[in-house]
């Protein structure tokens, strides 16, 4: 202990005081504290880090608790069933005010919907019906266009489906899926 | 005359100088890894809520919360090693 109150301590570059610049002569500070505050204002530095990722989580928590989800909309009626040609699509909104929903047929009696934004940077998806695939332009993003899964590209989420029933003729989305995998 | 703050009246810090300096790499070195495990928590959890799944939410928010705790307890350490 009375060692490190008299240690006089090293410059960083390791050279004696007499063969430092001017100004570290005339200005010597005690390095090795110098050092060790620095390194424990890091710590603290990342501790308010921590504190922000915690609040992230409890504002998610809250966000779910306390956010009043609606539960899924009534269905409504987006298109009669003979509107489309087999690989045509239609955009519509469900509920209304929503993002863009992209209803796609795929066959003779197959339809699917899928939510428009991307679930990389929400840029918008277009059908590739030719290619089975729906495929987000702005990162070379693509999804399976039967079940909405990605299959190349950023997008690590599913994109949110809309379920649909015929009803007489017409096409109803009746909910949304939201999907992790 | 004694001088009012003399060398001797100093309370002597309970480590040298250098063993200080090998606890705080060692608690910085742990509290980067408790906030990176925080972050991909945290990225997780936001990936699973967007995706509609909202049973992570609890226990991810109270693991965090933990490495919170672990982290602001080991710096109240580093403060308290300096008394």
């Amino acid at each position: 202990m009375a060692q490190d109150a008299e240690r006089v301590t090293t410059p960083p570059d390791g050279r004696p005081l007499s063969e430092q610049p001017r100004w570290r002569q005339d200005f010597p500070i005690d390095w090795e504290e110098d050092e060790y505050v620095s390194r424990r204002d890091l710590v603290k530095f990342i501790v308010l880090t921590s504190l922000a990722f915690a609040t992230g989580q409890f504002w998610l928590l809250g966000k779910q608790r306390f956010g009043g989800g609606a539960g899924q909309p009534q269905p409504v009626p987006i298109a009669e069933a003979g509107e489309l040609p087999i690989g045509g699509y239609k955009m519509f909104s469900y509920p209304e005010g929503s993002s863009p929903r992209l209803l796609i047929r795929t066959g003779d009696e197959s339809f699917v919907a899928y939510d428009q934004q991307c679930t990389h940077l929400l840029c918008p998806v277009v059908p590739n019906v030719e290619e089975d695939a729906l495929h987000c332009p702005c990162h070379n993003g693509w999804f399976d266009l039967q079940t909405g899964r990605p299959t190349a590209g950023p997008p690590r989420r599913p994109l949110p489906r809309i379920t649909l029933e015929i009803r007489d003729g017409s096409i109803y989305a009746t909910g949304i899926e939201e999907r992790t995998v | 005359m004694k001088a009012p703050y003399a060398e001797t009246d100093r309370p002597k810090p309970r480590f040298a100088r250098s063993q200080r300096m090998t606890i705080v790499n060692g608690i910085l070195a742990f509290v980067v890894i408790m906030v990176i495990l925080q972050l991909w928590l945290l990225t997780a959890t936001m990936n699973a809520y967007l995706g509609g799944d909202a049973t992570v939410l609890l226990p991810a928010a109270l693991v965090s919360l933990g490495c919170l705790g672990l982290n602001a307890g080991l710096l109240w350490y580093l403060y308290r090693l300096e008394r």
